[in-house]
């Protein structure tokens, strides 16, 4: 393999993402370069060469002219296999490439293979393993599957330029209002997933959550439904936690939030489906109803 | 304006999967099939989009077999206008850039404004067809909205990245948007216009007609994962349970 890794810049930073890239070709014993729409002062620290486009005059979104960028890039390192993250950025962008290339995608690669990736696949309960059959790939790595290589060397630059004109505007950045309520400090969490079923419901959560001396929060569809403000959303994009205790209640496992809490020191599940992702990171699953679960642990834990 | 929404009929996801006799796909039996979650948003905002500017068609795609006309009149009573049903009984064989190429060829000579789709699927999951599609059809495409705005010939959207960060993003009509969870609150169908719905056209187009790419991905195999935990498992009574995980948490926890 001869990769191309194309590494994340956000508001001047480099994203520690980009060592995940580093990562996995190390592990998959590839030759590589690096691509990089950023800044000559946040180069990561590595041993190879950086093809570094300035993120001042080509944005750090900007698909048309970063894709442009890419593959001149990649034609330059000779690559076979374009490496992003499964990303905003990544997701966004990878396609572009793709297409241009004539390539095949993979999208959310969690493993290599002999002949090729493993993808996960119905909310992580299966696994697909596939193989690119044209000359080309492009390749997206789900977010922490891989393990980041130690910041370490020194890179070499290539600088690109590009003077074009984009079809979308980027228009700056918006931050999530601060303030509220900070999960991260919380010892216990008790949080409501889509399975509490109604808004009503997520009272049952918070009573369980007071009788044993904690917070409570929410997976994303409660957040977005409104059964619950978004500063109590655990996941990617939401808070990430590692309180002692973690009790997921009718939460199913998404990748997406099992990033935001699967570093709990313990996690209790209760859940209606024994197959449930969630298992994967839980110490323990009830498998009940959670409205008759909860309402009789809290009668139980306050009598 | 004309507006073009793709949806894709999956199964939910609380189902006890089975694999195939051929081992690279579920086994498509004894499966609830509802329409794709990030669709749902696609299909509000295109009828929201709809009701904004007078005089708007809607037409709603889907390739597969007959069960998703099941899903395409759900969109119709949400209030697309039309369904077009890509008839395809092998379409969980295809890869995303075959998929694509059928809807683009299907797009290309009738001039949508704006085209929807999810940004993923959840049996798949590729989050690909949405921008290869725009990019097919030479249109610019905003991914993973969370707010969508249309006036003046120029759709603006949030974009959502990771952490609670978003970005503003800006393109001219025609363009393509994919559509992230809470872009908005789905509707539910009415009664009336489940009934309204039934008179709207659906139309059928062999997917042979607009099929000409070739795959670029196969799949060699689906299977379960192999477990990475080993959650112990606790079945029965819930006040037998309730005991249980009170004992649990006090041996192996600090918390109580
Ligand atoms: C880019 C991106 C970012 C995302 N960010 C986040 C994020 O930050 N946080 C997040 O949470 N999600 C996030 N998501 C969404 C994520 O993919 C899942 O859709 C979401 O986590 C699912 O939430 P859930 O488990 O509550 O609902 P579901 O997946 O619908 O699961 C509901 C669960 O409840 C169980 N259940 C049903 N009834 C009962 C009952 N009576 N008693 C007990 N159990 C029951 C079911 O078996 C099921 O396992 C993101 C997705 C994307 C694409
Ligand atoms: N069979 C299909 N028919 C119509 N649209 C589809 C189909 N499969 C996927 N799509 C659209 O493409 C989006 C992304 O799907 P995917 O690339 O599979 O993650 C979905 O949210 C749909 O909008």
């Amino acid at each position: 393999m001869k990769a191309l890794l194309v590494g994340e810049y956000r508001e001047g930073k480099l994203l520690e993402s980009t060592y995940e890239l580093i990562g996995f070709a190390q592990q998959a014993n590839a030759e590589f370069e690096l691509f990089l729409a950023g800044d000559k002062d946040q180069l990561p620290q590595v041993d190879s060469k950086v093809y570094l486009a300035d993120a001042a005059s080509v944005g750090e979104y900007n698909p048309t002219v970063h894709k442009q960028l890419i593959l001149e890039a990649a034609e330059k390192a000779a690559a076979d296999t374009i490496v992003f993250v499964h990303s905003s950025y990544g997701w966004d962008l990878a396609p572009r490439v793709a297409l241009a290339l004539e390539a095949a995608q993979v999208s959310e690669v969690v493993e290599t293979t002999a002949e090729g990736y493993l993808l996960p696949a119905c909310n992580a309960k299966l696994r697909r393993s596939v193989k690119a059959t044209t000359g080309k790939t492009v390749i997206t790595l789900q977010a922490g599957a891989f393990m980041a290589a130690e910041p370490a060397g020194t890179p070499q630059v290539e600088e690109l330029s590009l003077d074009s004109a984009s079809d979308i505007e980027f228009g700056g950045y918006e931050q999530a209002e601060a303030g509220g309520v900070d999960l991260g400090k919380a010892e216990i969490i008790v949080s409501a997933g889509r399975g509490v079923g109604k808004p009503e419901n997520v009272e049952m959560i918070q009573a369980l959550a007071k009788a044993l001396g904690g917070e409570y929060g929410a997976s994303r569809p409660v957040v977005d439904a409104g059964w619950a403000p978004h500063d109590r959303q655990v996941g990617t994009t939401g808070q990430v936690v590692s309180p002692k205790l973690y009790v997921a209640c009718g939460i199913s496992g998404a990748i997406q939030h099992l990033a935001g809490m699967k570093k709990s020191e313990f996690i209790l599940a209760i859940n209606t489906d024994k197959d449930a992702p969630i298992n994967e990171v839980a110490d323990v699953l009830v498998v009940a109803d959670i409205k008759q679960f909860a309402p009789a642990l809290t009668a139980k834990l306050e009598g | 304006m004309n507006i073009l929404v793709c949806i894709k009929q999956v199964p939910d996801m609380e189902s006890r999967f089975k694999v195939d006799a051929k081992g690279t796909w579920y086994e498509e039996s004894d499966l609830a099939w509802r329409m794709n979650e990030y669709d749902e948003y696609a299909v509000e905002q295109a009828v929201q989009l709809k009701e904004q500017e007078s005089g708007s068609d809607l037409t709603v795609l889907s390739i597969g077999p007959a069960r998703v006309k099941e899903t395409l009149k759900k969109a119709l009573a949400m209030g697309a206008d039309r369904a077009v049903q890509v008839v395809d009984d092998a379409a969980a064989e295809k890869d995303p850039f075959q998929m694509a190429s059928v809807i683009a060829a299907f797009a290309k000579d009738k001039g949508f404004d704006v085209i929807f789709t999810g940004m993923q699927s959840q049996d798949r999951g590729s989050g690909q067809i949405g921008v290869l599609v725009a990019e097919m059809l030479g249109i610019p495409a905003l991914t993973t909205a969370v707010e969508f705005a249309y006036a003046d010939g120029a759709i603006n959207v949030r974009r959502e990245l990771e952490g609670g960060l978003k970005a503003v993003v800006t393109a001219k009509t025609p363009a393509l948007v994919s559509c992230q969870l809470g872009l908005n609150t789905p509707r539910y169908p009415t009664l009336p216009n489940i009934m309204k719905a039934k008179k709207k056209e659906l139309l059928e187009v062999p997917v042979a007609d607009l099929l000409s790419a070739e795959s670029r991905l196969t799949t060699l195999s689906l299977a379960y994962p192999e477990k990475k935990g080993s959650a112990q498992i606790l079945e029965g009574e819930v006040a037998d349970l309730v005991d249980q995980v009170i004992g649990i948490l006090k041996e192996k926890t600090a918390v109580l």
